[in-house]
């Protein structure tokens, strides 16, 4: 069923009886060509563009619970292109313009909203830093703006000037950057696939691979075996346990990102804003709540939920940055699991296994990756090769030290 | 969350700093095969279950401490300190 | 004002009993109106005693709403609290309590309360289902952003945040205890006390400003006596015992790992403004080696057609309205009940002087109660199917056993829904409840040891088992704790067995579309049926498709209820569905109680220099480096701007000589018999060799290969050394050669110890340093014969205190760096700035020193950017090839060994009026500004006043062959594009031979 307003007018006469499913329920099939291991928005992304742009719709999404029910729901959901490395910025790029156009090609209201990203700086040497990637993203044809301490407070008023511990020298702005509402991008994609045929089974949680001569030949699942061609796993925060059923290691450890919402108020912060001399980022939702954030716990962790010391180290940075935000109260604080990869940076590659590819090491990142993680990992299932934007997502990359390592920070996950 | 310090006792998560696993040993020497040192810098068990992992009491004793936590519900398994384990191949070399 | 007129101004507030202090009038403002109410109220139950019950609109379609529950629960009468920088939307009436001079006012409605234009949402209801808004606003796609969602965002949000800094304070509080018992309601106070008997240290958190919890509305007798004499009498026990903390108006938020609560303790929000030095909110953090949970159970309301109008509440509220503030929340009362603890509400009203017009009950028949309560008509098997009312009900529609509908006029419809225990802590480390058919409601999952839940918080209704589960609770606690059990017999309760009968109240009404579910977010029955037909059939889906659960009070009213109706539409059984997950915090938390003082300027410690009170008398400009302020230049009489400044500055060190604190270097020792071993395996190049009285530079690199920092080792004896780090890597590098001793290399016998506060040190530089440093050490012979470049001595200076002479050099000229002991160095600067002036010393800051090393071409933190290699900076010499040493081992990576990976060169601009900047990337001249034409960037830039003329330093892809050449430095964020000549990374003294001099 297309949706419209007329689509919506003409159900509200009888009441909504008539809506169908936005995805079917189907029961898995004996084998499939290509198996998506993982029902969040990266892999029913995948799903959805493997039969949009390769054709390939006789595609089974797996998934061990209910979709989007890891990282897709519950991240701060914010989309922004503003990466410094090579390998980066073209794909967030990419992926930003898919976001661009994404509801009317998914014919869902994702409310892609290009409210604009804003990262603060705080010194003259972070300054310069946010001008070598500002620099970087508009060599890749991507809006870039640094700003003046000036031009940042009119754009955020109720920032503060007067009393920070870390004056606010100025800021480096992405206007096409912004925030999506969460949920729907994984709806939306499923919904679209299953337009496309796929097939989206929840409840499904797959425990073994069948390896025959190394190649896959399948997946064990809670809902019997399952025999497919290709299997791409998109499965971030359980990457490591996932691949070690197929005997693979990875340069990744599983921790905890909290997040944070407070309740909702009349509209106050109008765009994305990141703190420069701490980790917080916060926006405002359209329902009017504050979605916040900082770092990660810090410790292996595979709990969605975390620990009081980044409680309030958000909360303290969210004061400093804001300090009428002071008496707002905070409304619900939730974990989700993070692959964290060794250099920062993720994995979109064929496995030394035949017919087997990984999609994984997000990070933080893994939200606004989500279209151009479908896109490029379905190029990579379809063709068995990388397309030039994910080209850099190696998994042998560790081992040639072709790094990609935004912050600079080593072989240290939590450190990204 | 608390962690046991073998030399301070029970003290917040917040005095500690987390390195990672305590699993992978430094190869013997620099000449050793290059997988060898590419295991041991990049690849992680990451297991969803018991994990022994370096915690170093920054704001405290400063002592490197292994802790056996479960990574699924953060339970504390015990705790030593690092360098009373036994030591790994590549100290003995430069003994 | 006399009490007589203080009474009469409250029509609705009964002339005897409650919790309220009669002989005291507080006035208050709602909506600019003043009214009045007595100590002991909430702003609800005042609101209530003046006939008042509509104070807000929904979220969605702005409906009326009436206040619901008397506690945290409340989902409707949420209201802007105070105003101006005070202001706190969202705040809830029924647990703001009253203080004179409160101002309160209704939000999200326009122009007022009871006539709110958005009410139009409600007309359009049928076209504004769940998740309508997934359907539409798509085309154009540019109105998104332009039209559809600047109104959808001015429509939502609730209240209006306040927008100055907030003026109260807050701060941070840490508590240890044995057993920390959650609520003080009959379980919790057993708990407590018994507890307490047995010796442990007991804190006791509750959330009202009173102890007691459903006991403070109740009429029921413990141990022969009025349940409240029972509260005071242990009260009092526990007041009385040491070891023993009550915190009132505390609720504990969240329980985390290990025993670590949070809880905030709401200080002064009862009253007008915090007393001086009084914190408005405490947040505690509270260690407890055990903890019981005794938070008691929230009633459920029924859902049914146009459940939602003001008049409408809970039966549990209407009880509390009535016994505990002393009011009659209607004069003509129908009660419509599943849980026979709606009859106390019927006694309670009839009690209060309310006319009781019915009692609806959709089970067969009425329990032995039902004949003692007078006129009231007992409806059994019927149901209420709908109400009348706009502001306020004024009628019910109800269904008897036969289908017939009656309508009975009511200003007051009580809902005992049953009731659901207030698990919400149990899960928040990830227990999941689960659903007990047998009271039907959840109960709290299998739970961690040292959590425990007493009473109706586990599903054990009725007083007479929450005293018993208490005291048990109580008592193991203590138990666990390591303290001997002291046994002690439950009191006895007088009560009725609560929750004797219950039925599912969900299926008691045909459901459509004005059944509200979820209160505020205006989420209906018929939404939910919606969602699960459009395949949103998770519980999560639902929850997230239709906003069930997610308003403020987080699906306490609803969550149950939403299940139980979604169960039902996808024919699964509530065990089923399951259930979503209840997250911290409890109630919403202020984010200024978390943040407390650790804001604002005191978001991070700030680490001033030895010098720091001098340079600032010298009117220094500081910049913040990491924690430090450090001075950055000294402005002079006559100078137009920092520039200036900075000129003079390096000019003197250039021509003269200068002084700067480096005092936040990082500054280590590492001593004993291995430590030469251990550096030689933390440092790239070999330490060992050095001898005694001599240093070196050093760098580190990181495990993958990469440059990690880079300083100075010294050694300053036979088993000694000493080592500096850069500012910014201080406490990495620190923790690493930790790590390198205790983990990698414990048999070593070495001891590292960080000393970079115990010492001031100064860098003196310039032609005339030594000549300078000669007036204050005491006789030590600093020619260079004696004290070559790259020395370091242990020294006294100024007659006999100690010091440590380095000579090195971070400008390129003849330099020395001092450090005295840190006390000593406001002292020593001011010394060497009066000795130095004749000879015209100046004083320099950061940013000369950058000019001065970006002159040399030494990396520093731009360089250093954990990006870079050895051979990048040209420092691949450095690396031993005779030794193992930490980041040797991935130096033999191919990404490692590519000849077109950017090297440090320096860059002049050709037109020597052009400005360098920092973060240019360079192209080749004529290349389109494309990034498969970046050749590298540039990491510092500075105005050089030794060669007239900007310099910078930067990464070029093969730049040790481009030197002598032109590219472009492209800089389009800041409008730039200047042509500069490539040199190499050192443009003074490039041999070094001022140094040495």
């Amino acid at each position: 069923m297309r949706y419209s307003l007329a689509v919506l007018l003409k159900n509200a006469l009888s009441g909504h009886a008539h809506w169908s499913p936005a995805w079917r329920d189907p029961e898995p099939k004996a084998a499939y060509d290509t198996i998506i291991v993982g029902g969040g928005g990266h892999g029913l992304a995948t799903a959805y563009y493997l039969a949009k742009e390769h054709g390939i719709t006789d595609v089974a999404v797996l998934e061990k619970s209910y979709i989007g029910s890891g990282n897709v729901g519950r991240n701060t959901t914010i989309i922004r292109s503003n990466y410094l490395l090579p390998g980066n910025t073209a794909f967030y790029e990419w992926s930003l313009k898919l976001w661009e156009g994404l509801e009317q090609d998914l014919n869902f209201n994702a409310m892609v909203s290009q409210r604009g990203v804003l990262n603060l700086c705080h010194s003259d040497g972070q300054r310069d830093a946010f001008a070598r990637r500002g620099n970087a993203m508009r060599l890749n044809g991507v809006d870039a703006e640094l700003l003046n301490g000036e031009q940042v407070r009119e754009l955020v008023p109720l920032l503060d000037f007067e009393n920070a511990r870390f004056p606010i020298k100025g800021g480096l702005l992405q206007r096409r950057g912004g925030t999506v509402r969460h949920d729907a991008v994984a709806w939306g994609f499923a919904r679209g696939a299953d337009q496309r045929g796929v097939d989206i089974i929840q409840n499904c949680e797959v425990t073994g691979f069948r390896i025959e001569n190394g190649r896959v030949a399948g997946v064990d699942t809670t809902r019997g075996h399952i025999r497919a061609k290709r299997i791409g796993v998109a499965v971030a925060g359980n990457s490591s346990r996932v691949a070690a059923m197929a005997g693979l290691r990875l340069p990744i450890e599983s921790h905890v990102l909290q997040a944070f919402v407070s309740e909702a108020i009349k509209p106050l912060i109008d765009m994305v804003v990141t703190f420069g001399a701490g980790h917080f980022y916060i926006s405002q939702s359209d329902k009017g709540g504050l979605v916040f954030g900082g770092d990660i716990d810090g410790y292996n962790s595979y709990a969605q939920r975390g620990n009081l010391p980044i409680v309030e180290d958000v909360l303290s940075c969210a004061v400093a940055l804001f300090p009428s935000l002071s008496r707002l109260r905070y409304l619900r604080q939730w974990g989700g699991i993070m692959d964290m990869s060794m250099d920062g940076s993720p994995i979109i590659d064929r496995t030394p296994i035949e017919g087997l590819f990984l999609n994984a090491g997000w990070c933080y990142g893994g939200f606004k990756a989500t279209p151009a993680s479908g896109w490029c990992f379905a190029h990579t299932i379809a063709t068995g090769t990388s397309h030039p934007l994910n080209s850099a997502y190696r998994l042998d990359r560790f081992a040639t030290g072709h790094i990609i390592d935004e912050g600079g920070k080593g072989a240290v996950p939590n450190l990204h | 969350m608390r962690l046991p310090c073998p030399h301070c006792g029970e003290r917040g998560n917040e005095e500690f700093v987390f390195l990672g696993s305590a699993d992978p040993v430094r190869p013997a020497d620099s000449e050793a095969p290059i997988e060898d040192w590419i295991d041991y810098v990049f690849l992680r068990d990451n297991p969803a279950g018991a994990n022994r992992e370096l915690w170093h009491h920054t704001y405290g004793c400063r002592s490197w401490i292994v802790v056996r936590r479960d990574t699924r519900t953060h339970e504390i398994l015990g705790a030593e300190p690092a360098r009373s384990l036994p030591p790994p191949a590549s100290t003995s070399a430069a003994k | 004002m006399t009490p007589q007129t203080q009474h009469t101004s409250q029509p609705f507030r009964l002339a005897s009993g409650g919790l309220i202090d009669r002989a005291t009038a507080m006035p208050f403002t709602f909506d600019g109106r003043e009214y009045y109410g007595h100590p002991g109220d909430t702003l609800a139950s005042a609101l209530l005693a003046n006939g008042i019950h509509l104070t807000g609109r929904s979220f969605k379609y702005h409906r009326p709403r009436g206040i619901l529950y008397a506690g945290p629960e409340e989902p409707n009468a949420l209201v802007e609290l105070r105003t101006g920088a005070r202001r706190e939307p969202n705040t809830r009436a029924t647990v703001a309590e009253l203080y004179p001079g409160l101002t309160a006012c209704s939000q999200n409605r326009w122009p007022s309360l009871a006539f709110d234009v958005m009410a139009v949402n409600g007309l359009a209801a049928p076209i504004f289902p769940a998740g309508f808004y997934y359907k539409t606003f798509m085309w154009p796609a540019a109105f998104w952003e332009k039209v559809y969602e600047p109104l959808i965002r001015r429509a939502a949000g609730l209240g209006r945040a306040a927008r100055e800094p907030d003026p109260d304070s807050y701060e941070r509080s840490h508590l240890f205890c044995d057993v920390l018992v959650i609520g003080s309601g009959a379980a919790g106070l057993a708990a407590a006390r018994a507890a307490a008997r047995s010796g442990a240290r007991v804190v006791l958190c509750e959330q009202d400003f009173r102890l007691g919890g459903h006991l403070l509305s109740s009429r029921d007798e413990i141990d022969g006596k009025p349940a409240l004499g029972w509260v005071a009498e242990v009260e009092g026990e526990l007041a009385a015992q040491s070891k023993v903390r009550v915190l009132r108006r505390t609720t504990v938020f969240g329980l985390f790992d290990h025993g670590v609560c949070g809880a905030v303790e709401r200080v002064s929000d009862h009253l007008d403004e915090a007393p001086p030095f009084t914190v408005r909110q405490r947040y505690w953090k509270i260690v407890a080696r055990h903890i019981v949970v005794a938070t008691g159970a929230i009633e459920r309301p029924i859902v049914f057609p146009q459940n939602d109008r003001p008049g409408i509440m809970m039966a549990s509220a209407v009880r509390s309205y009535v016994e505990r503030f002393a009011i009659v929340p209607g004069r003509r009362a129908v009660v419509f009940m599943v849980d026979d603890s709606g009859w106390s509400t019927v006694e309670a009203l009839q009690r209060a002087g309310a006319s009781v017009a019915a009692v609806v009950d959709p089970r067969e028949e009425a329990p032995e109660r039902a004949r003692s309560i007078g006129d009231a008509k007992v409806l059994c098997g019927a149901t209420v199917t709908g109400t009348r009312g706009r502001l306020r009900l004024s009628g019910v529609t109800i269904k008897d056993r036969q289908g017939r509908e009656q309508y009975i006029e009511a200003d007051l419809l009580a809902m005992a829904g049953g009731w659901d225990p207030a698990l919400h802590l149990t899960s928040h480390l990830g227990s999941k409840p689960k659903w007990d058919e047998s009271i039907a409601a959840f109960v709290p999952g299998s739970l961690p040891s040292h959590i425990d839940v007493a009473g109706a918080a586990a599903g054990r209704f009725g007083l007479d088992a929450a005293l018993k589960d208490g005291v048990r609770a109580g008592s193991e606690a203590a138990h666990h704790a390591g303290f001997a059990s002291v046994s002690l017999a439950p009191p006895a309760a007088s009560a009725l067995p609560m929750h004797t009968r219950c039925a599912p109240s969900w299926r008691a009404a045909k459901l459509d579309a004005k059944s509200f579910v979820d209160f505020q977010n205006d989420v209906t029955a018929a939404d939910i049926a919606l969602a699960a037909r459009e395949g949103y059939r998770s519980v999560e889906h639902a929850k997230r498709y239709t906003t069930l659960g997610m308003a403020t009070d987080q699906g306490k009213s609803s969550g149950v209820n939403g299940l139980a109706i979604l169960a039902d539409v996808t024919g699964r059984t509530i065990a089923e569905t399951g259930t979503t997950t209840f997250r911290p915090p409890y109630t919403a938390v202020a984010f200024g109680a978390i943040a407390g003082r650790e804001t604002g300027k005191a978001l991070r410690p700030t680490r001033l220099t030895p010098t720091h009170q001098w340079a600032a008398e010298r009117n220094a400009v500081f910049v913040e480096v990491g924690q430090w302020l450090r001075a950055q230049w000294y402005p002079g009489p006559g100078e137009a701007d920092w520039r200036e400044s900075v000129n003079r500055e390096v000019r003197a060190v250039r021509s003269t000589v200068g002084v700067c604190d480096v005092s936040t270097l990082g500054k280590i020792e590492v001593m004993g018999p291995d430590a030469g071993r251990l550096l030689d395996f933390v440092y790239a190049n070999t330490v060992s060799t050095l001898k005694v009285g001599r240093m070196r530079y050093g760098l580190m690199l990181r495990e993958d290969g990469h440059v990690m920092d880079d300083g100075t080792v010294a050694r300053i004896g036979e088993d000694r050394y000493f080592l500096t780090t850069s500012t910014a890597h201080a406490e990495q590098v620190l923790r690493h050669l930790e790590f390198c001793h205790q983990v990698l290399m414990p048999s070593l016998d070495v001891a590292i110890v960080p000393v970079t506060e115990r010492w001031a040190q100064l860098a003196v530089a310039g032609p005339r340093s030594r000549e300078l440093l000669a007036k204050v050490v005491d006789g030590f012979d600093l020619s260079t014969a004696q004290f070559p470049h790259l020395s370091v001595a242990e020294i006294t200076i100024c007659n006999g205190i100690p010091a440590r002479i380095y000579r090195v050099s971070f400008s390129g000229e003849l330099g020395y760096e001092v450090g005295v002991p840190a006390d000593y160095g406001d002292a020593f600067i001011r010394l060497l700035v009066r000795e130095g002036e004749p000879l015209g010393l100046e004083p320099y800051g950061t940013e000369a020193m950058t000019v001065l090393r970006v002159e040399k071409g030494f990396p520093a933190t731009g360089e250093l950017n954990g990006q870079t290699t050895a051979r990048d900076l040209g420092l691949e010499r450095l690396l031993s090839t005779k030794k193992d040493y930490i980041g040797r081992a991935l130096q033999r990576l191919p990404a490692f060994n590519e000849p077109d990976r950017p090297v440090l060169v320096s860059f002049a601009p050709v037109n020597a009026s052009d400005i360098l900047r920092a973060g240019s990337h360079i192209l080749d001249l004529g290349a389109a500004a494309r990034i498969e034409n970046d050749l590298g960037y540039m990491t510092s830039a500075v105005y050089s006043p030794t060669f007239g003329h900007h310099i910078g330093l930067g990464f070029l892809k093969r730049g040790r062959d481009r030197i002598g050449e032109r590219v472009r430095a492209y800089d389009p964020v800041r409008n730039c594009d200047v042509v500069v000549e490539v040199g190499p990374p050192c443009r003074y003294d490039s041999d070094g031979g001022l140094a040495r001099a």
